[in-house]
């Protein structure tokens, strides 16, 4: 299985930090491989249409925006 | 910045029954505690050997009155907020903004800016994805200043301290100048000043749908969880803030204020709002200082207008916006609401 692409959208604030961490963690403890990337150019946020930071976006498709998601909802991306 | 499921309050979900039971525990502890403010206060200050004579005892006292106070209206208010902040994302407001004409769209993107989840960091993003999916400009900016200027941190401070009165002319001159200021932008047709890679994103590439609609249980949790980070965030600001206030209302002699930030000092208001720019902080920290000034014999028009400064005029959003916005485009913008709270000061100075 490939490694899942991740991207975290966000301008540096501290709940872009979080979810990172959070996003790492949760695939760590699944076992999954992903290649996670962090997003602050905000030409390049705009261009997945993501109005609230922070998003995260696998595989070239939004999943989350607004906000640190919760753990529950990590898990269920894996 | 608040989101449906970002907090989980326990390992299972509660249930909206378990919820409702929550909720009447937490109100009737609420109301029960809210009506002993002053007795706790009272009994505190005797308890330690104190009067309220004495400069020490009457600080005391103001912390001790202040603080339980502030922090059960904010608790209450906040839960209640981030609730319906679940009804109104992001999302949903620039749907209800888009296509609308200037004047209603201003008057209603003002309005929207009360109670939809805003954070500055978030702004750019939010301000470019209003304006393409055709929101005007002008009625962005109204949303734009009227979201951190008018929110309810601000408001609840107000109303705990100075009574429903102040409260209710804060959220109508705060609405007024939000809607106006917008109006005036939008009518000088500054889209020109927009950086170019803005005007290039599309509309139509943002009509993404993600999440479902949130049930009840989804809304309270959303609830406590803006009560747990909006509290959590600025409980040290208003301990410092009321510490400060109650030093100030202990110690610092009547009128010593009036003579400089007094109503018959006219340079008091443009002084304030220019004081305010470079400062950069958050309603809480803010209000108890201002209270305490206001109990010295500051004018509240003037007090007001620094503080709407202070929130709606900071330096640090201006560098943010600096990647969407021209340099005239960000001058006109805090020309306009410069102006705007000036009259606000003068009028309160005015009227009270």
């Amino acid at each position: 299985m490939t490694a899942k692409n991740i991207k975290v959208l966000g301008t540096g604030c501290a709940n872009c930090r979080n979810t990172i961490a959070l996003v790492e963690n949760v695939a760590k403890e699944k076992g999954v491989e992903v290649a996670l990337e962090k997003i602050e150019d905000l030409q390049q946020i705009m261009s997945y249409g993501v109005m609230s930071t922070p998003g995260v976006v696998i595989d070239g498709k939004v999943v989350h925006a607004g906000g640190v998601p919760a753990r529950n909802k990590v898990e269920g991306w894996f | 910045m608040n989101n449906l499921s970002q907090f989980s309050l326990a390992k299972t979900p509660a249930s909206v029954g378990q919820w409702l039971l929550r909720l009447f525990i937490a109100s009737v502890a609420w109301f029960a505690a809210y009506s002993q403010l002053t007795a706790f206060a009272d009994w505190l200050v005797q308890a330690l050997g104190l009067s309220r004579q004495t400069p020490f005892g009457e600080a005391v006292h103001f912390f001790f009155y202040d603080t339980p106070k502030v922090l059960l209206l904010l608790t209450g208010i906040v839960f209640v907020m981030g609730i319906v902040q679940t009804f109104f994302a992001p999302e949903r407001t620039r749907a209800l903004l888009s296509g609308k004409r200037v004047g209603v769209g201003n008057l209603l993107a003002a309005s929207l800016g009360i109670v939809t989840p805003f954070c500055s960091c978030s702004a750019v993003p939010l301000f470019i994805g209003f304006l393409s999916a055709g929101v005007p400009l002008g009625v962005t900016f109204s949303f734009l200043i009227s979201a951190p200027m008018v929110n309810e941190v601000a408001l609840v401070l107000l109303f705990g301290m100075f009574g429903w009165k102040v409260a209710a002319l804060y959220l109508v001159m705060g609405l007024l100048v939000a809607i106006v200021a917008g109006f005036v932008i939008g009518k000088l047709n500054m889209e020109r000043y927009l950086e170019d890679w803005v005007l290039k994103i599309q509309a139509g590439q943002v009509d993404q749908a993600f999440g479902d609609r949130p049930g009840w249980v989804a809304r309270f949790d959303a609830g406590w969880g803006h009560v747990r980070e909006i509290v959590g965030k600025v409980w040290p600001y208003i301990f410092a803030g009321i510490a400060l206030g109650a030093g100030i209302h202990g110690y610092v002699p009547e009128d010593f204020m009036a003579s400089f930030m007094g109503r018959d000092v006219w340079w008091a208001v443009p002084a304030a709002v220019l004081l305010g720019v470079p400062m950069y902080t958050n309603a809480a920290g803010i209000i108890p200082i201002v209270e305490a000034l206001i109990g010295k014999g500051a004018a509240l028009g003037t007090v007001l207008a620094f503080m709407m400064s202070v929130i709606a005029l900071s330096a640090p959003e201006m560098i943010i916006l600096r990647k969407a916005l021209k340099p005239t485009l960000i001058a006109t913008f805090a020309g306009i609401v410069a102006t705007g709270i000036l009259l606000v000061g003068y009028v309160f100075n005015l009227v009270l």
